[in-house]
């Protein structure tokens, strides 16, 4: 079959920067082509520069050839007939690619006018139908409905709606999912799915992230600097990797499917900028098997399977992560050459090393990274607190823990509600948000609990009120002992030094005006003690230089941020270190680096960590136990494998189930449990319990009698097992992600 | 042990390193100093004091002296400005003119803006009553019509009384930069380093010093840099009208409405007291601009460049 579009050396610079060096792909007709990349790496700017969407002063060169049809220098009036009817994009912000004032019908039927010659009244028929097949319910009435009376998923399926009117021959996917929870994400690539089964187009899939791309793309390219560094069939790229720097990515996925926690192996360093890329291969200054030849030229892609490339020099003794190739295969085997009955006849046979070549370099999660920091000096160690650390570093096999004596936080009953309010003058209550509808959980002596929940499932809310240390509206939260209702100002300071907090975004939450020097005395100055050598050891503690102290925030990389900002936190000693969202601002690479540094802090300091993320697989990584939220209520609450191996809860079902694993096979294999429609809004929460009306189990499984129950009364989260809890009036423990072991 | 006492003295010494810490205060005046207009304009600004408080020293006129020998007479080895209507000796009376205009001028201008700062980072920070009570003071001065009240106030600006006029001037120029600052101060209150240090325990007096001004610090000091050319005027146009500095006693203000009369047929009388102002707001923005570039830090690589 001849690809539909062909791209060749594809180079985009601004100035004299090269940001895309040279991109080659072709996609075939009903292909799905994933370009997985980090930030940077220009994977965006490609498809910008397919759809000749770049911005001013940008220079292209190269070929883009639709149908054989060149596009790079077409005039614009042809790219206009191109553009929305045999290319056409999904753009990653559903906002901001609906116009705000105009009717959704209207644009989908604008869109089908634009190309093809029907009436107003055909167009917008069309528009309904195209609504109806992307899922949208009672499609006729929501046609009249503006973008912002959307939810976010049902907006990305508008904008799906509008790509797919002129049944285009390729649709573009620019992180069509990340701003999206995991739920709607899972809706989402099944309607992407459906629509492309329909109009037969194939799909550029680009994302950040390898789970979404393991069960939807057919061929993945890895980009790194600019540059395609691996392409090829998604098992090659997954199971049979020969390029590090995809080794590296899959290696540093915190994995949903993995109990016992290994460390992840980071990739060190950061990216290069584009305007100081290194001599000669970009990624050899991170990479683990660099040799001296690595800096003599940039590596082509050398061929090495059918249609697998990499641009690696020593791409024969690249092994792909320990763990992986969980099918077909011991999984722990260890890294040998492939045998010459190696189960994957794909896999080509490896060129026999010369002689006096460096023997083959596995990359084990174990390889030492830059998160393990650097000894503390034992004047500020946590000997002279009088409290031990909670226990050694964690033990490689997960046994049944006992949970430490000692609370440190208790919420009992919290809750917390938000008046809505009407009018410009006077304001009139019209009704009430119930953010936080009665939460309980408890927090003890070096133990961490993951809080995890979609967008408006109140956890942040949750937080602040903890954070805030003031009486709640109703319920108790004890920190460290003392009730926030019964607090006077010097014991409020005193929990305040005892308690930190490290945010999701790490340039927001330093001021850029400060020297790091000032960020990290902050703390210490306003609790009565002298910066002095601290900050030097503070920044070592986190692994970053002390020389580093004199620069701004600006001047560092996201992950070297979140590590000031740990720092930060850390600089009193705390006890409870509240954790936002602490790595969901950062590239994968560079995520698994901070959350081995959090899980090494917390073995060698003796902390608790409340860590609230919407990121299951770095909860089930780091935390010892997790309490999922849903819209103001916790569904489940247990230790973290017993939950994630039987979830009780449908909802925790629903999402663990809709969580996409690094790992092809698996993922095309897995039955996925779809929740329907949208969150409720939780200022008009469903009577009795809140996750009825999405809840598959109420839908297909209970009988009329036993729904009645669900309607009637609101489930308390009762025990399920030594120490797991769900709120479902009918819980039962499934398995719905199957640990690889 | 001899390793151990190394070992010691080494961390002696690399603490003595530490405690010379990389604090604000020190990157900021670094980074001023090493650029370019900022040396240039501190090092104008500087001169034009030394100018102002010692040049007289050297002259031979004092600026109540006249030369009945010497009415309207050009530049000369004796008057090195020439003299005016009067006799007075120009250079003398430019740089007592130049002492009260540089005083008045920066203390009027860092008092109002430092005011508004104050005034609209407080209401904005902590909103409720404070920020009632605060704005309905900036709308009443804003409302006050800032000319009459000074010119009815101008007795009272006698001899060695020009702290009061000082205060004065600034208490009419910050009103409008404070209800900006007030906006502003909203704004950054809801970024999460506000909240960080809310949470750290901070309190709240100490945020808005070290958070919230800091981060309209850009702001702050262009208007600043406004106005102090601002408060030379106002100074200037109250002078022209008999208020502000009353004679025998000279500013620059009164100076250039006595000198723009000749500056015609008797350009000395003129040009130097002008050129000297324009020197001088010249200065101020080179520092100001200076100033804004070291206090911020995305500025940096074009500073250093």
């Amino acid at each position: 079959m001849s690809p539909v579009l062909e791209v060749r050396d594809l180079s985009v610079s601004f100035d004299d920067v090269r940001a895309v060096r040279g991109v080659s792909l072709d996609v075939r007709p009903g292909e799905v082509l994933g370009i997985v990349g980090e930030s940077g790496s220009g994977k965006s700017l490609t498809s910008a520069a397919v759809m000749g969407l770049l911005p001013p002063g940008a220079r292209v060169t190269g070929s883009v050839r639709l149908h054989g049809r060149e596009l790079i220098g077409a005039p614009e009036r042809e790219l206009n007939a191109f553009r929305g009817k045999s290319i056409s994009m999904v753009f990653q912000d559903p906002l901001s690619a609906l116009t705000p004032v105009y009717r959704v019908g209207d644009q989908i039927a604008e869109a089908v006018r634009v190309h093809q010659r029907v009436g107003k009244e055909a167009a917008m028929v069309k528009a309904v139908e195209l609504l109806d097949l992307v899922g949208i319910p009672r499609p006729g009435e929501r046609a009249l409905a503006f973008p912002h009376e959307f939810s976010g998923g049902m907006r990305q399926r508008v904008v799906i709606a509008m790509a797919i009117a002129n049944d285009p021959d390729v649709i573009i996917c620019d992180e069509p999912t990340t701003a999206l929870d995991v739920t709607i994400q899972a809706q989402v690539l099944d309607v992407l799915k459906k629509a492309q089964r329909k109009t037969g187009a194939a799909i550029i899939m680009i994302t950040h992230d390898l789970g979404v791309v393991a069960g939807f793309a057919d061929r993945v390219l890895v980009m790194y600097a600019g540059r395609p560094v691996e392409v090829g069939d998604v098992d090659d790229i997954y199971y049979r990797t020969r390029m590090p720097y995809t080794v590296g990515l899959l290696g540093s996925i915190p994995r949903v499917d993995r109990g016992g926690r290994r460390p992840l192996a980071p990739i060190e360093g950061s990216p290069p900028s584009p305007a100081a890329l290194p001599p000669g291969c970009p990624f050899a200054p991170r990479c683990p098997m660099k040799i001296s030849a690595c800096d003599e030229g940039e590596p082509p892609l050398f061929e090495v399977g059918a249609g697998h490339r990499a641009a690696c020099i020593r791409w024969s003794e690249v092994r792909p992560p320990e763990g992986a190739p969980s099918h077909g295969g011991p999984a722990h085997a260890p890294p040998v050459h492939p045998a010459p009955g190696h189960p994957e006849p794909g896999a080509p046979e490896p060129s026999h090393p010369e002689p006096g070549h460096p023997a083959p370099v596995h990359l084990a999660p174990g390889h030492p990274a830059n998160g393990h920091p650097a000894p503390v000096h034992p004047a500020h160690g946590q000997a002279g607190r009088g409290q031990a650390a909670a226990g050694p570093g964690r033990p490689a096999a997960p046994e049944p823990r006992e949970r430490g004596s000692r609370t440190v936080l208790e919420v009992r009953g919290l809750v917390k509600e938000y008046p809505l309010l009407k009018g410009a003058v006077f304001k009139r209550r019209v009704g009430t948000v119930h953010a936080v509808a009665g939460v309980s959980f408890d927090l003890r002596q070096g133990e961490t609990l993951g809080l995890v929940g979609e967008s408006g499932s109140g956890k942040t809310t949750t937080l602040t009120q903890i954070l805030e240390l003031a009486a709640p509206q109703s319920g108790r939260i004890v920190v460290l002992g003392h009730d926030t209702a019964r607090l006077g100002g010097s014991e409020r300071k005193a929990i305040r030094r005892d308690m930190q907090v490290v945010f999701q975004d790490p340039l927001a939450s330093l001021d850029p005006r400060m020297t790091v020097h000032d960020i990290l005395a902050e703390p210490l100055r306003t609790h009565g003690r002298r910066p002095g050598r601290r900050v030097g050891e503070l920044l070592s503690l986190v692994g970053m230089d002390a020389a580093h102290a004199a620069r701004y925030p600006q001047d560092f990389s996201g992950g070297q941020r979140q590590r000031i900002g740990i720092a930060r936190a850390l600089a009193l000693e705390p006890r409870l270190l509240v954790l936002d969202e602490p790595v969901s601002a950062l590239d994968v690479s560079i995520q698994a680096g901070v959350i081995n540094l959090l899980g090494s802090l917390k073995a060698r300091l003796g902390l608790s960590y409340l860590f609230v993320a919407h990121d299951l697989a770095v909860v089930r990584h780091i935390a010892d136990r997790v309490a999922v939220m849903y819209l103001g209520r916790i569904a489940e609450i247990g230790e973290v494998d017993a939950v994630f191996d039987g979830p009780a809860h449908p909802y925790t079902q629903a999402l663990l189930s809709a969580i996409p694993l690094p790992d092809p096979v698996r993922e095309r294999a897995r039955e996925r449990i779809l929740l329907e429609g949208d969150l409720p809004s939780p200022a008009d929460p469903p009577s009795g319990c809140r996750f009825r009306t999405r809840c598959p189990k109420f839908r297909a499984e209970l009988t009329d009698e036993e729904r009645r129950l669900c309607v009637e009364s609101e489930p308390e989260v009762r025990p399920l097992g030594a120490d797991q809890g769900a709120a479902c009036h009918y819980a039962r423990r499934r398995d719905v992600v199957q640990e690889d072991r | 042990m001899m390793t151990l006492s190394e070992e010691e003295l080494a961390e002696e010494l690399s603490d003595g390193g530490l405690t010379r810490a990389p604090s604000r205060v020190r990157v900021v005046s670094g980074r001023f100093f090493s650029s370019r207009q900022g040396q240039i304009g501190f090092a104008v600004l500087t001169l034009m004091f030394v100018l102002a408080f010692a040049g007289p020293l050297f002259g031979r006129w004092t600026y109540t002296d006249k030369d009945f020998t010497a009415f309207m007479q050009p530049p000369s080895a004796s008057h090195w400005f020439g003299t005016l209507q009067t006799g007075s000796d120009v250079y003398a009376v430019t740089l007592r003119g130049m002492q009260k205009s540089l005083v008045v001028g920066l203390l009027a201008a860092l008092v109002s803006t430092a005011l508004s700062a104050v005034v609209g980072a407080f209401a904005g920070y902590f909103l409720g009553w404070t920020d009632r009570a605060l704005s309905w003071l900036t709308d009443l001065l804003l409302v006050l019509p800032a000319f009459l009240i000074l010119a009815i106030m101008s007795p009272l600006f006698g001899a060695g009384q020009w702290p009061l006029f000082v205060i004065m001037l600034a208490l009419f120029l910050w009103m409008v930069t404070s209800k900006i600052v007030r906006g502003m101060t909203i704004s950054v209150k809801e970024r999460e380093f506000i909240q960080a240090a809310r949470y750290m325990g901070v309190s709240p007096v100490r945020i808005i010093f070290r958070h919230v001004i800091p981060n309209l610090s850009s702001l702050l000091i262009v208007d600043a840099t406004l106005n102090v050319s601002s408060a030379i005027l106002t100074e200037t146009s109250l002078s022209y009208f008999g208020l502000g500095i009353q004679p025998p006693d000279v500013s620059f203000g009164t100076l250039i409405a006595d000198g723009s009369r000749t500056a015609v047929y008797a350009p000395w009388t003129f040009w130097f007291v002008a050129g000297l102002l324009v020197v001088t707001v010249l200065a101020v923005n080179l520092v100001g601009d200076a100033l804004r570039d070291a206090f911020d830090p995305s500025a940096s690589r074009k500073v250093r460049r």
